[in-house]
């Protein structure tokens, strides 16, 4: 046995300088930023205050951040797909061979869904969910720290992978026999594997610690039918995230039973299915995106009702529908290979019960409708990207739901036409969701507000490169295009392919914008202060906190009545002139920083790496770290410390004069 | 800043919307050439009209709403406090459920009517010719049983006649789609699958693989012909006695991985070769014998 097991120098790519640089470049970037944080002498406060926290808002900032680079590394993924088949035309070869531009698109999806929706939509909900229900931290404070981490720990296998070995050939979901040792003998699904199956851990915490936080931890009077409709949309997004991501834990489980140990769950040999797995990983992939959309969803209730300064329309229906999806979202798998042959009751029944989820987002988009009449529309950037979704995912569900009818499905799957609708309904649903919830709460987790002209002008440059690029794919899968060629040998797609790469600088230019406008925030900070908290005269109880709010978020939890918390409270003090007396302030207890996330994760780290390269001995090093992790965490002395009183009182006191008379008169609604 | 992006993205959009119109009906999924993919181009075009009945009233009444009640310039009275109307409700969950039970109609008679398995009306008339189909990585192989001959990576199928496709798969997923003739259907080792297609007139249509099987799958493609009856029995005459024969052994070393750029026929098919290869009684493809690209699809050499 090899102390390195697979591990040597042909792993390192030195021949392919594509890899090779960007993996150069990236560590090296990520050297220089640790060594200046160091050099600053920043380090104590990162650690202390950041990797540590516990905090859910640190925790979801931090997510947020994950999320960040790595849509930007995705982003670098696609901008090379649309060029490299904007180059291969006519018998050329492009320039990234087979072999590469197969890592690529793997790696683009894998990263996109795993490494970038999903952190961005988790962060959100970490940041937002405690606040809109109006307590202090999530059930498990610690536990989520360590989902993070553990998310984090599968981002950095996946980019590892392009600088030691190689990332997996098989596209996003490996299907077997493909993702087998017999036909992908490399490391690279084994990358996959163990990168997902690490922050799948993480995602899983999430899952739990959300469900329970918002099942059992809500503000006095917050009863179930009185939560924001975003507290109702994570739930059922966890509640999915619960359900369903054990099954890809077990089915990548079983995949990598076969890879290393000779099983045959799902080989062509000796009675494996490889139908099995594609059943296995869809009955989790289907629901996946509803785990990303559903929470998105209930970003735009909250934005359409705020800019248009009235209630959600259809509350209960809302809600109703919401969980609606998520039930009938876990019976529609099947939609996913219908050309597998199964038959015309098989395809008929997954096909109406994909049809039918229609239901509940045509209903969804009525509301939203209907919330904005009678209204009084703000455009600013968050309803843009809000109006952008509804004109954008309309298209995309139609085209979706077309893709649900079985004999429509039998010319169009598998084709650039299916790529563009879930682009359409992934960029345009999640995407444009989330930027609208980053543009909405970004005040709230920093203490000022985002450019607005810069917003606009990403949210208009991103909309446009959208439509060039998706547009051109639409058609070019209406002309019989398939999806992830390598090449093009069929004339009558050039012209739509040269454009949809044209579309991607466009897109370029508004994720450009998007980090300019950040940047521009960042230094007009004094000037985009949000002073009162409450910058767009919002109704749930977040804008209840200053912006940032306090560790401890509520110095008092607030007794909730009505639908819309903090509207009722807001109006109250309007016609009273005045806020509710100042409340007894007393000492609050809140949950010590610990670093066992990150220290699990580091032992995670190394158990994966271990497990890709088959260093056994280190594997077993990496489970017993991890285990003394958990075992000093479990023997801890004192997991709280008391924020004493006064504190309490001081912080209260600053964001209730902030509220004077003056800001009272100035959030009273003018018929 | 916004108004001269508008008016780029407005320059930009009006031809590509043309082009996109002419185009389409060029050899697109809906320049068909054969019954399956005519109904399926109508289910298609079918489904689409009934869901844009609401998706443009719907998209007009989002931008209209928004631009009615802005809050600058505002038309529309301002009801602070309008959340709820029975009314409203029925309608919003009517709407989609009345669109979503027509159009489960659609996906109920559309899924039994051209399920791929079912054989073709016009077999009543004419008898289908068999066809079994392996895909390999990353060719195809295409055997008459019926006529003892056999192409790699080239379709020769007589026209006005049904053809009836038997598919396995030598190794990995693929998935059998010659597009103006309708329904793909996917190959999977060790299972047969089954698809019924006809082509209408005579003519050369493109195929491909439609599900991505590994480095060499972008030449996967083969040519379509579809040939006049009397033509396509002259082929057969042709091909049969000459080339090289199809059996295990020369089977055996088209399974292993490279691609095929110039299509060839086999003279001589050894008989009962595609149930062989579908029960397993050959073994699977070989993979790759390293773990990077292969030779024969990559233009780099892969690194020892």
């Amino acid at each position: 046995m090899k102390l390195l097991g697979k591990l040597d120098w042909s792993a390192i790519p030195l021949d392919q300088p594509i890899p090779l640089i960007a993996s150069a470049a990236a560590g090296g970037l990520v050297v220089a930023v640790v060594l200046y944080v160091w050099a600053k002498g920043w380090m104590p406060y990162v650690w202390n205050e950041w990797i540590t926290s516990v905090d859910h808002k640190r925790i979801g900032v931090m997510y947020i951040i994950l999320a960040a680079l790595m849509l930007l590394r995705g982003f670098a993924d696609a901008v090379m797909m649309r060029s490299q088949q904007a180059l291969a035309l006519h018998g050329a070869q492009g320039y990234l061979p087979p072999e590469h531009y197969d890592q690529v698109f793997t790696a683009h999806g894998t990263i996109m869904i795993f490494f970038g929706a999903m952190p961005l939509v988790i962060g959100l909900m970490n940041f937002v969910v405690p606040l809109q229900l109006g307590v202090r931290d999530v059930a498990f404070p610690t536990w989520n720290n360590v989902g993070f981490w553990l998310t984090a720990t599968g981002a950095l296998l996946v980019n590892l992978s392009l600088g030691v070995g190689e990332f997996a050939r098989t596209g996003w979901l490996p299907y077997p026999p493909l993702s087998e040792l017999a036909y992908s003998p490399g490391v690279g699904v084994d990358y996959y594997i163990w990168a997902l199956q690490i922050s799948g851990v993480g995602t899983l915490s999430t899952g739990i610690n959300l469900v329970t936080t918002i099942l059992k931890m809500r503000a006095p009077g917050m009863s179930y039918l009185r939560m924001p409709v975003f507290c109702w949309t994570s739930l059922a997004s966890n509640l999915l995230i619960v359900a369903v991501f054990p099954i890809l834990t077990a089915t990548l489980a079983m995949l990598a039973l076969d890879r290393y140990l000779g099983f045959h769950f799902f080989t062509n040999e000796a009675g494996g299915n490889p139908m099995m797995f594609v059943n296995l990983i869809w009955a989790w992939g289907h629901p996946e995106v509803y785990i990303l959309v559903l929470p998105a969803f209930g970003i735009f209730s909250e934005v359409f009702s705020t800019f248009s300064a009235k209630p959600l329309f259809g509350y209960r229906s809302m809600v109703m529908a919401t969980m609606f999806i998520c039930v009938v979202s876990l019976v529609v798998w099947l939609h996913h290979f219908f050309t597998m042959g199964a038959g015309g009751d098989v395809n008929a029944f997954f096909g109406i019960s994909t049809s039918i989820i229609a239901v509940g987002t045509g209903v969804k988009v009525y509301n939203w409708l209907f919330t904005m009449y009678g209204g009084r529309v703000r455009f600013e950037p968050p309803i843009l990207w809000a109006l952008g979704f509804m004109v954008t995912f309309v298209i995309g569900g139609m085209t979706g739901v077309l893709l649900a009818v079985p004999p429509a499905d039998f010319v169009l799957h598998n084709s650039m036409f299916l790529v563009a609708h879930f682009h359409n309904v992934i960029i345009g649903g999640v995407v444009f969701g989330a930027f609208a919830g980053y543009e909405y709460w970004f005040p709230k987790a920093f203490g000022f507000r985002l450019h607005r002209g810069w917003g606009i002008t990403a949210f208009w440059l991103t909309l446009a490169g959208f439509v060039l690029t998706f547009t051109p794919l639409y058609i070019v899968g209406m002309e019989g295009m398939t999806r992830r060629l390598q090449h093009i040998d069929n004339p009558l797609w050039d012209p739509w392919i040269v454009m949809a790469g044209f579309g991607t600088i466009v897109i370029g230019a508004g994720v450009a914008s998007q980090l300019i406008q950040l940047v521009v925030s960042i230094r007009m900070r004094d000037q985009l202060r949000d002073v009162t908290g409450d910058p767009w005269n919002g109704r749930t109880l977040e804008w209840v906190t200053p912006s940032p709010p306090p560790t401890f978020n509520f110095p008092v939890l607030h007794d909730v009545h009505g639908e819309e918390a903090y509207w009722g409270m807001k109006q109250a003090a309007i016609a009273q002139e005045r806020l509710y007396d100042e409340p007894d302030y007393k000492p609050i207890e809140m949950p010590r920083n610990s670093p066992t996330g990150f220290v699990t994760a580091f032992f995670a780290a190394i158990i994966g790496f271990a497990l890709i390269w088959h260093i056994w001995w280190l594997v077993a090093l990496g489970f017993v770290g991890a285990y003394a992790t958990f075992v000093v965490f479990a023997w801890r002395d004192e997991d709280e410390y008391e924020i004493p009183a006064e504190e309490v009182a001081r912080v209260d006191r600053a964001r209730r004069a902030a509220r004077g008379p003056e800001w009272l008169a100035s959030v009273e609604v003018q018929p | 800043m916004k108004s001269v992006l508008m008016k780029a993205i407005t320059r930009a959009a009006a031809p590509m919307l043309l082009v996109s119109l002419t185009s389409c009906s060029h050899q697109g999924l809906l320049d068909t050439a054969g019954p399956v993919a005519a109904g399926e181009r109508t289910i298609l075009l079918n489904s689409l009209v009934i869901m844009l009945a609401i998706v443009v009233p719907t998209i007009v009444a989002t931008l209209g709403f928004a631009f009615w009640y802005r809050a600058d310039r505002p038309r529309g009275r301002y009801l602070p406090d309008w959340a709820y109307s029975g009314r409203v409700e029925l309608v919003v969950w009517a709407i989609p459920i009345l669109v979503i039970m027509f159009l489960a109609g659609v996906i109920w008679v559309g899924s039994h009517d051209l399920d791929p398995f079912k054989p073709l009306p016009s077999e009543k008339t004419t008898r289908p010719i068999e066809v079994d189909v392996v895909s390999l990585d990353w060719k195809w192989l295409f055997i008459y049983p019926e006529q003892g001959v056999a192409s790699v990576n080239q379709l020769t199928i007589p026209a006005g006649v049904p053809v009836h496709f038997k598919l396995t798969s030598a190794s990995v997923m693929n998935a059998f789609f010659v597009h103006r003739l309708g329904s793909m259907i996917y190959t999977m080792n060790g299972m047969v699958t089954q698809v019924n297609l006809q082509a209408d007139k005579p003519g050369v249509y493109w195929g491909q693989s439609a599900q991505y099987s590994g480095d060499g799958f972008s030449d996967m493609n083969f040519q379509t012909r579809a040939l006049p009856p009397t033509e396509f029995a002259a082929w057969v005459a042709k091909t049969k006695g000459h080339g090289p024969v199809l059996d295990a052994a020369s089977y055996t070393g088209l399974a292993k991985q490279g691609t095929v750029k110039q299509p060839y026929d086999y003279g001589a098919v050894q008989p009962g070769l595609f149930n062989q290869i579908a029960m397993q009684k050959i073994a699977p493809g070989p993979g790759p014998q390293v773990g990077r690209g292969d030779v024969n699809v990559s233009p780099r050499t892969p690194v020892k």
